[in-house]
């Protein structure tokens, strides 16, 4: 076997340009996503742990439903099984701008807001109930001492844990590639089928899902950092 | 005449099963300092922390700064502005420092401006003597340093009843006084007071009425020269051969 690499394909005619755009929309679709499944995440994931049993029933179901059903099939439920249940204006509008980037993030979103919400519940729960005791103890209100006192410290103690859900959450972004959003996976396959050079277009998309992953660790462990409780035994960076 | 600011009527309260307060009928007065002591699990801390409904009870009545704490819709929050707290484990807030932890409450429930909170809070760290360490972060101080902020803490909403649970009990015992001096002070300026200790020499010369529990119950109520010269109930003297002898 002597294959002869031929990296030009990458750059030369529109390779750069599709991986370009690729990336952007990877971003744009991940990071959309992300402040999604943090705001669900947060919420939810506190919510699991109050002390009333209607609100923790909800966050529960949410959490259940959502990460127990496979993302691929999330993916076409947000993109063939809401767009006929909205309004007709709306849905014209949907598909006038990009349906299938709003479905992917929102499937990407909701779904990793569940597995979000666990890593949240968790850091909550690690927390000492008289910590919220004493929150409460100088007037806050419950939901005052979970936004000032708990969220806060919770926050700060997942930082390694949420690192790895957000580094999930980006590599299934290529999962919308299956609804034809144009990101960068599915761009890295046009390349392949424009070019017939797999092994070039998917080293691309290798290296560039490597270094936006370690591009993230490495934010977040300077996050860690900075926001680290004081007293609290140092990780390692 | 005298103002009853806390008034257990027939207070009883489980733990499902576990019926934890019996019959508990108790009054304190405005400016009174009241001890109160007994075996380990007989029901202390759960009666100091129902007075800021921490527990919710389940049968009597019980009426705090004129509030019946069992009638529906009381406020909560408001009445614990009134009512401050302090916990054995000192619970300040990890994240925040010092000043920032006194401060919060003054900003966030009663709107004070950052400046006008912060001007309390050090006067605060005065009266608790540590003005020092205003910048610095709870895990940077000792434990009776800690515990001390956690004092300016619940003083700050300028509360009309101290709680206090065991306040001393995870301090090394070079630190205690630092803690149980604060404490002195406050009861000196006349803060109504209901502390749940084993520091009986605090006891004998600070408080004006020794609360004996045991099993859930009050068993004996009295002046602290009575209490510790002759306490009635033999439970009461039982505990008293164990913990003074050591
Ligand atoms: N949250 C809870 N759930 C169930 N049982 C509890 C709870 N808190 C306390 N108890 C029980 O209620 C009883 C009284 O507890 P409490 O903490 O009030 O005792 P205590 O007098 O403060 O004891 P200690 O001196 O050990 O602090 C004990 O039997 C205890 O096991
Ligand atoms: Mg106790």
């Amino acid at each position: 076997m002597n294959y002869q690499f031929n990296w030009s394909v990458l750059w030369s005619g529109q390779s750069g340009g599709w991986l370009l755009r690729g990336l952007g929309t990877t971003l744009a679709l991940s990071g959309l996503a992300w402040l999604v499944a943090v705001a669900l995440g947060i919420v939810s994931g506190a919510m699991r742990t109050v002390p009333w049993k209607p609100l923790r029933v909800v966050a529960t179901f949410y959490v259940e439903f959502f990460r127990n059903v496979p993302l691929l099939v999330w993916m076409f439920f947000w993109y063939f099984g809401v767009p006929p249940l909205l309004p007709l204006a709306i849905r014209e509008w949907l598909f006038d701008h990009g349906a299938e980037f709003w479905a992917g993030m929102f499937a990407l979103g909701v779904y990793h807001g569940a597995r979000m919400s666990e890593v949240i519940r968790s850091g909550i729960q690690s927390i000492p109930k008289t910590q919220f005791e004493a929150a409460v103890a100088i007037g806050l209100t419950t939901f005052q001492a979970y936004r000032l006192v708990i969220v806060p410290i919770a926050l700060r103690l997942i930082v390694p844990p949420a690192t790895s859900e957000s580094l999930n959450l980006l590599k299934n972004s290529s999962v919308a590639l299956t609804i034809s959003v144009a990101e960068l996976t599915f761009q890295t396959r046009q390349i392949e089928t424009y070019t017939a050079r797999a092994i070039e277009a998917l080293t691309a998309g290798t290296v560039i899902y490597l270094g936006l992953c370690v591009g993230i660790a490495t934010i977040m462990a300077h996050v860690e950092r900075r926001f680290a409780i004081p007293g609290l035994i140092a990780r390692g960076g | 005449m005298t103002d009853t600011v806390i008034e257990f009527r027939d207070v009883n309260k489980w733990f499902g099963n576990i019926h934890v307060l019996r019959d508990i009928n108790l009054a304190v007065e405005m400016g009174e300092v009241v001890v109160v002591c007994g075996p380990s699990g007989s029901g202390k801390s759960t009666l100091i922390r129902c007075v800021n409904a921490l527990e919710p009870i389940q049968g009597g009545e019980l009426v705090v700064l004129g509030e019946s704490l069992t009638k529906p819709g009381v406020n909560l929050p408001a009445l614990r502005t009134r009512v401050g707290m302090v916990f054995q484990s000192f619970n300040l807030f990890p994240h925040m420092t010092v000043l920032e932890n006194i401060m919060l409450a003054p900003v966030k429930v009663r709107g004070l401006s950052a400046a006008e909170a912060s001007r309390v809070a050090r006067a605060l760290l005065e009266r608790v003597r540590i003005p020092d360490k205003a910048e610095n972060y709870p895990a940077n101080l000792s434990g009776g340093q800690q515990q001390r902020v956690a004092i300016a803490r619940a003083l700050a909403m300028q509360p009309k009843i101290m709680l206090f649970d065991e306040p001393t009990s995870a301090l090394d015992p070079e630190m205690i006084n630092e803690v149980l001096d604060v404490m002195t002070d406050l009861a000196r300026d006349g803060m109504t007071m209901m502390v749940v200790t084993h520091e009986m020499g605090f006891a004998r010369r600070v408080a004006h009425r020794i609360v004996f529990m045991d099993a859930g119950q009050v068993v004996e109520e009295a002046p602290p020269d009575l209490f510790f010269a002759a306490a009635k109930s033999d439970r009461a003297r039982e505990f008293l051969s164990k913990i003074l002898t050591h």
